[in-house]
């Protein structure tokens, strides 16, 4: 791996792709010649995995539309026949139901890893709004998806979200008429919810792109929060590079090429061993057909929506206007947007910050996982309570970060990343 | 002007006069898109008017009929059931019905009904939309023993009484809605039509 070799223009074929595409100037740009820092460890994997999960999906997801019904008449019974007489239909079924959940296991890991290095803070806060967007837009995903089974859980957990927007005041009702396509969720809803679940994912594909763009303009960081750039210059492959960075090919992509595999290894598991995963990658009464006279006894929406599920139950009507729950789950989301003008501190990782942001961290971590739990059980006074509790905290993470990241005393930055 | 000859006014009046026309063209062409997710004629047309028979419901017993895609229940109330309704009305966020969104004018009396034995009401939650489930027993296990006779929804806890009205402290903020119905003959309901008109 020395500059020189890659500098030499190439013959042969892509001698002759480079001079009308610029293949070598891409490759060197953001593989062979683009520095990330030496230290950025096991956390850094999971956004090179979702990448991964997101192709496994569209494929998949293309796969299974081949077979796939989206009308209320025989929506149920197709994704019935995948399983049982598609040539191994049931396996790019599970694929797909477990690529979902795994899908927003690795971008939650992926964002608590931006939340623990300041990955958010300057000159990042574009490549973070970017990835909000991704996050929104997996929801949107998820959540359309969800109806295509034509379950029991499917139809009323439609039901409860596309009643979200009836909350809004004055043109609520309207509003959720009109994302229906219908009085109650029916065929009409099914059928424009396959076609946002096909399209959205492309549009996925063009955010993370940008996503990227972003990440290798200003480059990547790592645990210290460390600008390598800003460090000194000159290391083995290039005297003006940081000498705190290694080429990302072959360093990163052999990284991440052996996480993939233990990650694939897991995913398998999952998908051969446990693909419902004991209700919650697949709910039970999502084995019953859709019907509209009856809701099951307790419903719950997939695990990764029930932090926000349990914010939304857990906030009292006020005014007789259920507008205010729906404005904290959704708040609970959009506030993400503004984290990099919350953090006032003047370090990024938490290496360097104080005790308090790590205690809050720690806090808004537990109550993200204690609100998912609590989304999934029936609601009961404890567990309002619980979860009213619990989304203080969450809330309390966001809002007081001005004043704690303010106030605490960090500890010095080095001048060179650590090991 | 400046010295290339460039009129740099009329260049930006021209510049705004293009993007405000092209702006107005987007704004009408959107129209039809928005439009044609709002339900179509069928699903329009499928919100007829539909007849309940409830000369073989039984007392106590639940009936449910489809009405623009949604369930109507109708309930025969037992004398024992009828009885113990006002005993809830301390315990209600609207006891007397008095919110006009959620009933016609002639359910607004305290067993929400024009017959008093039979309860009709859209079994659809004020809250998000779930369908409650029908607890007629009185004072259950789960429930406790002041409940007398309701709905529980399964979904977020919601407790509506047996005239559909919301008990305080629950996430539903409303009480049930009653549609518009009438009586065709002593056993027939019309559900989505009354003599004013259709729903």
């Amino acid at each position: 791996m020395s500059v020189e070799t890659v500098d030499t223009p190439p013959r042969g074929f892509l001698g002759w792709l480079d001079k009308r595409f610029p293949v070598m100037g891409l490759w060197n740009d953001h593989m062979a010649q683009y520095y990330a820092p030496k230290n950025m460890g096991l956390w850094s994997i999971f956004g090179s995995l979702a990448l991964v999960v997101l192709i496994i999906q569209i494929v998949s997801g293309l796969w299974l539309a081949m077979a796939y019904k989206p009308s209320a008449a025989e929506a149920f019974a197709s994704v019935e026949y995948i399983m049982r007489d598609v040539n191994w239909g049931w396996l790019l079924r599970y694929i797909h139901s477990t690529g979902a959940s795994f899908f927003f296991i690795l971008v939650y890991l992926h964002m608590f890893r931006g939340l623990m290095w300041g990955s958010y803070k300057n000159p990042r806060e574009l490549l973070w709004i970017i990835g909000v967007v991704i996050y929104l837009a997996m929801m949107a995903t998820a959540f359309f998806g969800y109806l295509l089974p034509w379950g029991q859980m499917s139809y009323w957990g439609a039901q409860v979200i596309v009643n979200l927007f009836a909350a809004v005041p004055e043109v609520g009702a309207d509003l959720s008429t009109w994302v229906r396509g219908d009085y109650v969720i029916s065929d009409v809803t099914l059928n424009r919810f396959f076609a946002f679940h096909f399209v959205i994912p492309f549009l996925l594909v063009a955010l993370v792109f940008l996503h990227i763009v972003a990440l290798h303009r200003v480059g990547s960081t790592n645990p210290d929060g460390i600008e390598i750039k800003q460090g000194p210059k000159g290391n083995k492959w290039d005297p003006n590079k940081p000498a705190d960075g290694i080429p990302f090919h072959p360093y990163y992509t052999v990284k991440d090429v052996t996480g993939l595999v233990v990650f694939l290894a897991i995913f398998s598991l999952v998908v051969f061993y446990a693909p419902d995963m004991g209700g919650l990658f697949l709910e039970g009464p999502n084995f019953q057909p859709a019907d509209p006279l009856k809701t099951p006894e307790h419903i719950a929406p997939v695990w990764y929506f029930t932090p926000y599920y349990a914010m939304l139950r857990a906030v009292p009507p006020i005014a007789g206007s259920q507008f205010p729950g729906v404005v904290v789950m959704f708040g609970a989301i959009l506030i993400m947007f503004f984290l990099p003008w919350l953090d006032r501190s003047p370090v990024r990782s938490m290496r360097y910050k104080g005790p308090i942001s790590r205690f809050f961290l720690g806090a808004f971590a537990v109550s993200f996982v204690v609100l998912a739990y609590l989304g999934l059980q029936p609601s009961t006074d404890l567990y309002t309570l619980l979860a009213q509790i619990f989304t203080v905290v969450y809330f309390a993470f966001f809002l007081l970060m001005p004043i704690y990241t303010k106030l605490e005393k960090t500890k010095p930055v080095p001048e060179r990343v650590t090991s | 002007m400046n010295e290339q000859g460039t009129d740099k006014s009329r260049r930006r009046i021209l510049v705004a006069a293009t993007s405000a026309v092209g702006a107005v063209g987007v704004g009408f062409v959107a129209v039809p898109f928005i439009s044609s997710m709002n339900p179509s004629a069928r699903a329009r047309a499928a919100g007829a008017p539909v007849e309940a028979d409830v000369s073989k419901l039984e007392p106590g017993a639940l009936l449910r009929v489809k009405f623009r895609g949604q369930p109507i229940w109708v309930v025969y109330r037992t004398d024992e059931m009828l009885e113990a309704l006002p005993t809830n009305d301390p315990k209600l966020v609207d006891p007397g019905s008095e919110l006009a969104t959620q009933q016609p004018e002639y359910c607004q009396n305290p067993a929400r009904a024009i017959n008093p034995r039979y309860f009709v009401a859209i079994g659809i939650c004020t809250h998000l939309g779930c369908s409650p489930t029908y607890r007629p027993e009185f004072a259950p296990d789960d429930l406790g023993p002041d409940w007398k006779g309701g709905w529980f929804c399964p979904c977020h806890g919601s407790k509506f009484d047996l005239a559909g009205r919301v008990f305080k402290g629950v996430p539903a903020p409303t009480n049930l809605v009653i549609p518009k119905h009438t009586y065709l003959n002593e056993s027939t309901i019309l559900v989505g039509e009354d003599e004013a008109g259709a729903a």
